[in-house]
């Protein structure tokens, strides 16, 4: 046999390997990238009909024209954020494949890191056609916002990832007894993410609660954009930190989920 | 002696059960070492535990010289595993996986090193096909050659040739055979399949509930144990109908 030169490799290398791995996957089926903008989209027309309907009955949307699809489309990138880094960790534990990942060099921050950027690929690519369906639709461009959009974006992205990889050391560890936490635990935030409404209408003791997360800050700064054409720095900062610190804290409870699985033997047993 | 594998009073417990005790080995540099036991022997839980995926309760592991306990991933770029009990992704193609795990474990010309592989397995026209569309013998000869694309100096086999029919494991054992003869790689086979361990191993390791019962090469442990092949050895380890290793011992040295 011919001498085979196996070379350590980077960290990017590994990251870009379990990349490939789920491209491979989401390109090989059409029904899998429609899936991606299937739910946005559906959302999106329904909200456009409905702001198109109060904008005559209500001043609030009036004034802003696009403001609840704007909402709506902001919410579904934090989603996707979380949903897409879930799926590819689902993805692994479907197919009994984290035994053969974690045998090779690949550590825990490479895992983390190569689907965190499968999530990314996959919000865009969800994401990308229903903003230009609002376009179409509804002459809504969310691009409108303007480079507040890109802070925006990676700060609901980031939280998302922080709670999709807290969720997926609870999938490892628990089983796949706990996979619906996967699709729904992101949604027990809606109501204190001010995605359709101001944090304001809250109670006092949920605002609170509201204004320790940043998709507040983001929904806020989304309003005060749209509606009165200002950038408030200080709600793009909070955001930003904050979607900092749960990412760190999200991966710090995935590392701990991880280890407790290292330590049971759950690495290599986990699957359908 | 130089030790390709070198593991001290390893023990794991889950709660009260212990399912490995106090198992010490050490397996020269291109040796074979067959790990032998029943179903709950801590075969497999020994390869989890030395592959990384499982933590040991106490004990030491030296691979290729590095303490796996604190520093695998200096080591597990030269290692590589084979399981039944571990799948690779169905919807993948056999060449997309090993491309795949090519770039995790840095493989260098990696398309060369499929083409390569594709040809000593046998892998053909399955290459291009989804791994789930594949049958049990070729799923393992696509394993075998994730197992085998970084060319690994250490390879941990848990029951290669599970649930392949007689003309496959033939195939598969005869393969490991002059795989491991050509690379002069350190290959680690835990397996209650006798006639493979006769015909791979140079030395056994027979394990009952998590501890070493007895250990020799099988010629060795045939002799020793009074019979005729390694599957009779087996059956008496595993029905106790055994003498004491002591006993076996006295026996060999009266001998």
């Amino acid at each position: 046999m011919t001498a085979v030169e196996a070379q350590h490799g980077s960290a990017l290398r590994r990251v870009t390997a379990l990349v490939l791995r789920h491209w491979y996957i989401l390109r090989g089926s059409w029904l899998r990238i429609v899936e991606l903008a299937y739910w946005p989209a559906v959302q999106m027309v329904m909200w456009g009909f409905l702001s198109q309907f109060l904008a005559n009955q209500a001043s609030y949307v009036a004034q802003a024209a696009g403001i609840l699809i704007a909402g709506m489309l902001l919410w579904d990138v934090l989603v996707r954020g979380q949903l897409g880094l879930s799926i590819s960790f689902l993805e692994e534990m479907w197919s009994r494949n984290l035994g053969h990942l974690f045998a090779s060099p690949l550590r825990p921050i490479e895992f983390a890191a190569g689907i965190v950027t499968m999530s990314l690929i996959r919000t865009v690519v969800g994401m990308v056609p229903v903003t230009l369906l609002a376009l179409a639709f509804f002459g809504f461009s969310i691009y409108s916002l303007g480079w507040p959009l890109v802070a925006f974006f990676f700060t609901l992205q980031m939280f998302g990832w922080g709670v999709g990889l807290a969720i997926s050391g609870m999938v490892l560890r628990k089983g796949l007894g706990a996979e619906t936490f996967a699709w729904a635990a992101v949604f027990i935030l809606l109501p204190v993410s001010g995605v359709y409404y101001p944090i304001s209408v809250l109670p006092g003791w949920l605002q609170t609660i509201a204004w320790a997360l940043p998709p507040a800050y983001v929904f806020e700064g989304m309003r005060a954009v749209l509606a009165n054409h200002a950038v408030r720095l200080e709600l793009l900062a909070g955001a930003l930190l904050l979607s900092m610190v749960y990412l760190a804290i999200g991966f710090g409870c995935f590392l701990w989920l991880f280890n407790g699985a290292r330590r049971k033997g759950l690495l290599s047993t986990q699957g359908e | 002696m130089d030790a390709a594998i070198d593991v001290r009073h390893l023990r794991k417990e889950y709660g009260k059960v212990v399912a490995v005790d106090d198992l010490t080995f050490v397996v020269p540099r291109g040796a074979v070492l067959g790990l032998l036991g029943g179903n709950g022997a801590g075969k497999s839980t020994t390869i989890s535990m030395l592959l990384g995926l499982l933590v040991p309760t106490s004990g030491e592991i030296r691979i290729l010289g590095e303490d796996m306990l604190r520093h695998r991933f200096r080591v597990l770029p030269r290692m590589n595993l084979s399981s039944p009990y571990v799948d690779l992704p169905h919807r993948l193609t056999a060449r997309q996986n090993l491309a795949v795990y090519g770039r995790l474990y840095g493989v260098a010309d990696l398309p060369r090193r499929i083409d390569q592989l594709a040809e000593q397995l046998d892998l053909g026209e399955q290459l291009d096909r989804p791994f789930g569309h594949l049958s049990s013998g070729q799923k393992t000869r696509v394993t075998l050659a994730k197992a085998l694309v970084n060319a690994p100096a250490v390879l941990l086999l848990d029951e290669p040739t599970a649930s392949l029919d007689p003309d496959t494991a033939d195939w598969v054992r005869a393969f490991l055979k002059n795989y491991q003869r050509d690379t002069g790689a350190t290959i680690l086979l835990a397996s209650h399949n006798m006639p493979e361990v006769e015909r791979l191993c140079d030395d056994v390791i027979l394990m009952q509930t998590g501890k070493v019962f007895d250990r020799g090469a099988p010629a060795d442990l045939i002799a020793r144990f009074g019979r005729d092949t390694m599957e009779e050895v087996f059956l008496d380890m595993a029905r106790g109908r055994q003498r004491s290793v002591e006993e076996l011992r006295k026996v060999e040295a009266a001998q």
